[in-house]
């Protein structure tokens, strides 16, 4: 059976919202339930590997769908950096799979039909943000993301979960409607498009203050990406269960966001444009200002989930500085950052849930000596923070140093002081963790020795996405390929 | 047999409703009812078609020519109302058998049906006519037949309801009167046509103005603009269910299409816009109505109440569309008259299916209820989507076309308080949501069931309405474009 690659496109977007029937026909065995959510999952990553090597040999892939507004369509195509994401979230998606059968049998959570369902929506959406072919499109599967994974985050049904929605679907839904969908209709006025267009849609005879009012827009109203003061989401919306705080709230989630500040600043304005608007140097600035105070709350937290989501704060600021930065190398170590951060940070939760099956710990004090009870979980965390620290053997090395060049490239030295600065902050939060785990302190109460892991299911999801931060820092290049692509407006065969 | 669509389309409803009382059996009035409301669904529909095939129908009752005989006239916006209103009244007299034999006792099922009858064909009839004092006439037809339809509500409070409404709308219609009356004075006419071939000769006159003015308050009273909003919320509280998703989703509309036909058809463009400063008043109005409102509904725990409160707020979203002045400003208003009749008669009914097994639209009792009757609330959640204007529903829509209406002129502060003025609709239903789907029941409350098929039916129905008029917007955005465009005409 071969499809088309048109075909395979639109399977992507379809294939796990058609999963939601399968689960909900097998809702009584949940074998056969988490079989349907594992084969859909491998059967998206192989179509999304055939349209990553179809874009490699330069095909054009576009589809359209029906005509909303006039002028306004559903359309979908495939470019470089939407490439990345959907690699990232397709790859990911069966290993989280992986990784909540064991999670959630072992936890004796309610309502897993339900959660299946509602994550396979969820990675619908994705896929439809991914091949987004213009603005409109993006908008409604990113308020379709929202809407399905509100479910996922108050899965618990407390009044707790209750809040941390409530704070979840109002920020993210009020900062889409106010200002990312105002956004939306000012550049539809300015420019008259809303395609995806390599160099920007934006004219050359503009109002510049026009321009500079609807970058702060996009910035500010696209609240996935948690830019300070709307990123209070993230950390609500820590509630949910840790695989849903692992693909949704480390990857699918906030990637769409700050996958949508990349592929607005890039294909919307066009970094020459954003070189010059009044405008962008006040909004990295802010970016610069969130990834510092976000280290410094992480730094406070000694739940590990909560510190986690602040470092995840501080993670996505980084992504937009690179999209901010104006520069193209910024743009590369940017999108370079997407991946390597995904991969890192669902480790680290992936772990932080791992701990709480095995040993129902959830703060970091507690956690003293638990290297013994656990040591390959805590090693994967080692490797995971390298990552997210980036310092070799592991992936976010490359991101960082391409932000830091990109940053020294557009000569912005407060950026690369705050570049600089985080990395300390990042070791002073993360690394102390699996140190003492291992080296736990003298005064510290005795731990007993005997082995403690979680799930195999679990474990073995960890081990995968922290083997493959090692192998994203020896193999770097053909993400870095992609990501050079995106501001190769020749398009053509990657190589 | 065609020629005669514009004037069957008001006298069967008309005539029906005395027949409702020599059937008798409630069982057979309903299918009677549902029988002419659906004939006059039809015929709408082929009004519109010949509206859009062969330009404006004008219709001489008993063959006198206007402007002596009475004139029905349909043009593209008229067919579009006509449409609404019958369209509408079917869907929900689908429901209506079942919905009332919980709220209205068995005697008075026959009454109730010919006054909706009645209602209906005033509704119409002020919709078809093109002479202002039969505009007079029906309205008084709809609005007294409203008021004793309101008044069969349960409970002593419908009463009162009733007769706040019943003040209001009767200062309301004579007000309008008054205003017709001044104008046959200046002109010695009636027929809207000739009226507004006349009055701009007499246009400075202060009698002229005395009579537009009277005119736009007593219509922005009948069409519940904020302020003169007050008989709203109870009126559509404690009136039946059935009833309430009938007028939400069209009798405002209807007072809205007055106002409209008067501004742009009898007096001009020109006048009310230029003359007065009808538009800085209205966008005021629209605004505060917009947030004012929605606050209210925030704070509402009566649902019916809420979506009330939520209708004056649309209201005043419609009226910022009219206030812009401009082509685009008046097709995105009259899209959202053709979307908020959508959004509000799905709300409306599923609120009737809730009454009809809980027995009460309090907010307490919605605890847990997403279990009880999970498509009935599921309904509720799309049509609460829809009121947010979140993307593939039609609140999107209009949302969309009012806001690039409101850029169109460069009043960017408005286009953010029309965005901010979602947010508010957000609390509101996400309100509902949270009570529906996270808290559990009392202990102690009888476990219920779900909605029959008879009412989900229809509900789903509109549903499906606001969701396929989302992704396909053709119909809608091209009646209110061809509409807008008309009645400017040549003017800007």
């Amino acid at each position: 059976m071969t499809f088309s690659l048109e075909t395979m496109l639109q399977l992507t977007i379809f294939l796990p919202l058609a999963a939601v029937f399968g689960i909900l026909a097998f809702r009584r065995n949940p074998n056969l339930r988490e079989a349907v959510s594992m084969i859909s999952s491998l059967v998206v990553l192989y179509f999304v590997v055939q349209l990553y090597t179809g874009l490699k040999d330069g095909e054009v892939i576009t589809v359209d769908w029906l005509q909303i507004l006039p002028g306004l369509q559903l359309s979908f195509t495939i470019e470089p950096l939407g490439m990345i994401f959907a690699l990232i979230a397709s790859f990911l998606w069966p290993v989280t799979t992986l990784y909540s059968i064991g999670y959630m049998r072992h936890h004796h959570e309610e309502n897993q039909t339900r959660f299946y369902l509602c994550f396979a929506i969820a990675i619908g959406c994705v896929m439809g943000i991914a091949f987004a072919g213009n603005l409109f499109t993006l908008f409604i599967f990113y308020e379709m993301l929202t809407l399905s994974t509100y479910p996922l985050v108050t899965h618990a049904g407390t009044e707790k979960a209750r809040q941390g929605g409530r704070v979840y679907l109002g920020i993210l839904l009020s900062t889409s409607i106010a200002f990312f969908l105002l956004a939306i209709l000012g550049t539809w006025f300015v420019a008259g498009t809303l395609d995806f267009t390599a160099g920007g849609v934006f004219g050359p005879d503009i109002n510049m203050t026009v321009v500079s009012i609807i970058l702060a827009l996009f910035i500010f109203g696209i609240g996935k990406a948690a830019i300070m003061p709307f990123h209070r989401w993230l950390p609500a919306a820590m509630v949910a269960p840790t695989p849903v705080s692992a693909l949704l709230h480390a990857v699918a989630v906030v990637k769409a966001g700050v996958f949508t500040v990349m592929k607005v600043c890039v294909y919307i304005f066009g970094i020459d444009l954003l070189d010059v608007l009044p405008s962008t140097q006040g909004l990295l600035y802010l970016a610069g200002a969130t990834v510092l105070l976000s280290s410094v709350v992480a730094m406070r937290q000694d739940n590990l989930k909560a510190r986690l989501a602040y470092s995840t704060v501080s993670q996505l600021g980084y992504i937009t500085i690179g999209a901010l930065l104006a520069s193209s190398i910024g743009v590369v170590g940017g999108s370079m950052q997407i991946a390597m951060h995904a991969f890192g940070k669902i480790t680290l939760f992936f772990c932080a849930g791992a701990i709480l099956v095995a040993t129902h710990k959830s703060n970091i004090s507690q956690m003293q000596g638990l290297g013994r009870q656990m040591p390959i979980t805590m090693a994967a965390f080692f490797i995971a923070s390298l990552s997210i620290i980036g310092v070799p053997p592991a992936g976010g090395t490359w991101s960082k140093w391409y932000l830091l060049m990109g940053s020294l490239d557009a000569q912005q030295w407060a950026i690369v002081a705050v570049l600089l600065i985080s990395s300390l902050l990042n070791i002073v939060y993360l690394l102390p963790i699996p140190f003492r785990a291992f080296f736990p302190k003298h005064d510290a109460a005795p731990v007993d020795n005997t082995l403690k892991e979680a799930p195999l299911a679990s474990l073995s999801a960890l081990c995968i996405t922290a083997v493959a931060c090692l192998v994203l820092f020896f193999y770097p290049q053909p993400l870095y390929d992609l990501a050079t692509a995106i501001l190769d407006t020749t398009g053509g065969a990657i190589p | 047999m065609l020629a005669h669509l514009p004037v069957l389309q008001v006298i069967v409803p008309l005539l029906a409703a005395p027949s409702c009382l020599i059937i008798k059996r409630p069982v057979l009035v309903w299918m009677f009812t549902l029988m002419v409301s659906g004939a006059a669904f039809l015929i709408s529909i082929a009004l519109l078609q010949q509206v859009l095939a062969s330009g404006t129908i004008s219709y001489e009752m008993g063959g006198w020519a206007p402007p002596w005989g009475i004139e029905y006239r349909i043009d593209e916006l008229n067919a579009i109302l006509l449409l609404i209103i019958s369209a509408i009244s079917t869907v929900v007299l689908l429901a209506a058998q079942t919905s009332i034999t919980a709220e209205i006792s068995e005697d008075r099922h026959t009454i109730f049906y010919a006054l909706y009858l009645l209602s209906l064909a005033g509704m119409l009839g002020i919709v078809s006519t093109g002479d202002a004092f039969n505009v007079f006439v029906f309205l008084e037809i709809s609005s007294l037949s409203a008021y004793a339809m309101i008044a069969m509500g349960q409970g002593r409070r419908a009463l009162w309801a009733s007769y706040q409404y019943l003040i209001m709308g009767t200062i309301g219609a004579t007000f309008i009167l008054i205003s017709i009356g001044l104008m046959y004075q200046m002109t010695g006419t009636l027929n809207m046509a000739d009226l507004a071939d006349r009055l701009p000769q007499v246009a400075n006159t202060k009698t002229v103005l005395v009579a537009f003015a009277f005119f736009i308050v007593g219509v922005c009273l009948k069409l519940a603009l904020f302020p003169l909003h007050m008989w709203l919320p109870n009126a559509y509280s404690y009136a039946p269910s059935i009833v309430t998703a009938f007028f939400a989703a069209t009798s405002t509309k209807v007072a809205l299409y007055l106002l409209i036909r008067f501004t742009f058809s009898v007096f001009g463009y020109s006048f009310s816009f230029t003359t007065l400063p009808l538009q800085e008043l209205f966008l005021g109005l629209g605004l505060l109505g917009i947030f004012i409102a929605s606050a209210a509904a925030i704070y509402q725990t009566n649902l019916k109440h809420l979506f009330a409160y939520s209708s004056v707020a649309q209201i005043g979203y419609m009226i910022v569309g009219f206030s812009v002045g401009t082509s685009a400003g008046l097709m995105a208003t009259l899209l959202h008259v053709f979307n908020h009749a959508l959004i509000k008669g799905a709300l409306f009914l599923a609120l009737g299916a809730v009454m009809y097994r809980v027995n009460s639209v309090q907010l307490n009792d919605f605890k847990g209820l997403a279990r009880q009757m999970p498509l009935t609330m599921a309904a509720i959640v799309v049509g609460g989507l829809s009121l947010i204007g979140v993307p593939l529903t039609v609140g999107f829509v209009s949302k969309w076309y009012l806001v690039m209406a409101v850029l169109d002129n460069g009043w960017w502060p408005v286009a953010v308080l029309i965005l901010l003025g979602s947010l508010l609709a957000i609390v509101y239903v996400w309100k509902i949501v949270e009570v529906a789907y996270f808290i559990d029941p009392e202990p102690g409350t009888p476990q219920v069931s779900e909605a029959p098929m008879a009412l989900l039916v229809p509900v789903w129905l509109l549903v499906a309405g606001n969701i396929y008029f989302g992704i396909d917007t053709r119909l809608g955005v091209q009646m209110a474009q061809s509409a807008a465009q008309s009645l400017f005409g040549g003017s800007p």
